[in-house]
């Protein structure tokens, strides 16, 4: 198939621009909480630490959404060249998530900073709080994967890579789950999220069956 | 019940570098937090009011610290789920409610019961400023100069009966005039429910205004209650019906998640939240999380009300 518009290469400077753009609201949230918390600064409204962790949260999500749209927009526009940044998407949404969790650590429920929270809570959090289990596992999985996206482990790993980066798929639906549980009563905003995810796993359990039917139906090279 | 005893970090001036947009007014700090036991003590501090309070209302049951709420979060940052059910929705959305002309239904077991006009129901009664702890639910909080009436000012007058346990009160149900109404986020419309002890209590405020003007629509205009010792989902907001009832009323949050929200709903730093620790909160304007107060610090004026309660049970 031949690319669409012609765009066989990637256009200059777009691996840049990527990087770039990636960064942009995790410079901007944050900055805001800081300015807010410290400088005086109104960027986040009443409740920037709140405001900072939920939206440092949506973005992991949308950024591993981005990932996860990278195979199918490949196989709908022809542009192979997209599919290294599968990696450079995926890096950035650990980082997302990194600062969400160090968001709720340190600013939200304040380990460390305030004496009136200990370990205990914060296990407690973690272990009796299912929505907070979630999201940790989330992290927890995203890890390895963080690890093993170098070319070196690539190679490394051969075919088992493959299979430990499918991984992906369970963390986007935790992600998801968490999402859902943490909001008080008005579901509407994860509900968005989950049908894009829907959107993006349905793809590609309709891409499999397509494939294998496909195969089956056009007799094997002698 | 014991009092809170305050740790020296909170009334050390210390983390004040770390607070955002602070009050010029500095917080009366020597003999703070000593209320009179028993009753119902006016102004919490013994060196008195600080001059900015005193411009605002009667402090009740403050804390050292406890300096009011920026106005600009108290009127833009709220829970009002029938404009909207982000935090920021209603300042958003509420702007065109009209609450003039407003009626407010007493009915149920009263000998007086009426249909007034809002200014014909709130006329007998005196208006008060007074300054109290808001605790949401959710775990933040706020200090806000409310101004009102007392409830039981409002209920002496319908003569409760005999058989009245419990107090009722609804908000007004008009998808129209409250687009939140259009989506199911809760049972419209909004209810809410007070035994008739917690009603009559002094510290129970039907509020009319706020920072010393009238409620704006995101705050509950024209007539919201006030509960300090609860949390905030209690001060039910836009009320067009107060009744008076022998069974407990179903209230909207506890309809909602029964598992998660009770009728009392009274602030309690040792009963958590199945999905968050109530042991602490975030101050609005501050950095710091601060400990959460038993009856969210007026202990001594209602703790005596639930005598013999499992909290935990009646959450």
């Amino acid at each position: 198939m031949a690319p669409l518009g012609g765009v066989a290469r990637e256009p200059r400077g777009f691996s840049a621009l990527l990087i770039v753009l990636a960064a942009v609201p995790a410079v901007y949230y944050v900055g805001a909480m800081i300015g807010d918390l410290f400088f005086e600064t109104r960027f986040l409204g009443t409740r920037p630490i709140e405001a900072g962790e939920h939206n440092l949260g949506k973005w992991t999500l949308r950024i591993l959404f981005a990932s996860l749209a990278i195979t199918p927009l490949r196989r709908i526009t022809g542009w192979n060249w997209l599919a290294k940044h599968r990696r450079t998407l995926g890096l950035y949404a650990f980082g997302y998530l990194a600062l969400h969790l160090l968001t709720w650590t340190l600013l939200d429920v304040q380990l460390f900073i305030s004496e009136y929270v200990s370990w205990a809570d914060v296990q407690k959090d973690l272990l009796e709080r299912p929505y907070i289990t979630i999201g940790m596992l989330a992290f927890l999985l995203m890890i390895p994967l963080a690890v093993t996206s170098t070319k070196a482990m690539i190679a490394r790993l051969g075919k088992r890579w493959r299979v430990l980066h499918r991984l992906v798929y369970v963390i986007a639906i935790l992600g998801v789950a968490h999402f859902f549980m943490a909001v008080k009563k008005d579901i509407r905003e994860p509900l968005i999220y989950a049908a894009v995810l829907a959107l993006l796993l349905g793809w590609r359990v309709w891409e499999a069956r397509r494939s294998r039917l496909q195969s089956a139906s056009t007799p094997a090279p002698a | 019940m014991t009092r809170h005893d305050l740790p020296s970090s909170e009334i050390t001036p210390e983390s004040a570098y770390l607070d955002r947009r602070r009050f010029i007014a500095a917080a009366g700090l020597a003999g703070a937090g000593l209320l009179a036991a028993g009753s119902l003590a006016r102004g919490a501090f013994a060196s008195g009011p600080t001059p900015q309070q005193k411009s605002l209302g009667t402090p009740y049951g403050l804390q050292p610290g406890d300096d009011p709420t920026a106005e600009e979060d108290v009127t833009s940052y709220n829970n009002f789920y029938e404009f909207g059910t982000g935090k920021g929705d209603p300042v958003e959305n509420a702007q065109g409610f009209v609450t003039k002309p407003w009626t407010v239904k007493v009915e149920g077991l009263v000998k007086k019961p009426g249909n007034y006009q809002l200014e014909d129901f709130l006329k007998p009664s005196k208006v008060e400023d007074r300054i109290y702890r808001m605790r949401c639910v959710e775990a933040w909080s706020m200090v806000i100069p409310w101004r009102g009436i007392m409830l039981a000012d409002v209920l002496k007058r319908a003569e409760p009966t005999a058989g009245a346990k419990f107090v009722e009160f609804t908000t007004l149900m008009d998808p129209k005039r409250m687009p939140g109404q259009r989506y199911p986020a809760l049972d419209w419309p909004y209810n809410e429910g007070l035994r008739l002890d917690e009603a009559m209590h002094p510290l129970t405020l039907l509020a009319t205004g706020v920072y010393g003007k009238e409620l704006p629509p995101q705050n509950g205009a024209p007539l919201r209650l006030v509960v300090p010792w609860k949390y905030g989902f209690k001060g039910i907001k836009s009320i067009v019906r107060i009744r008076l009832t022998e069974k407990m009323p179903s209230t909207s949050w506890s309809i909602a998640n029964p598992g998660e929200y009770g009728f009392y709903a009274n602030v309690n730093p040792q009963v958590d939240h199945p999905r968050w620790s109530q042991a602490t909160e975030q101050r609005i304007g501050r950095f710091r999380r601060i400990p959460t107060l038993m009856f969210n610090g007026y202990a001594d004026q209602v703790g005596s009300l639930y005598s013999g309660m499992d909290l935990r049970r009646n959450y």
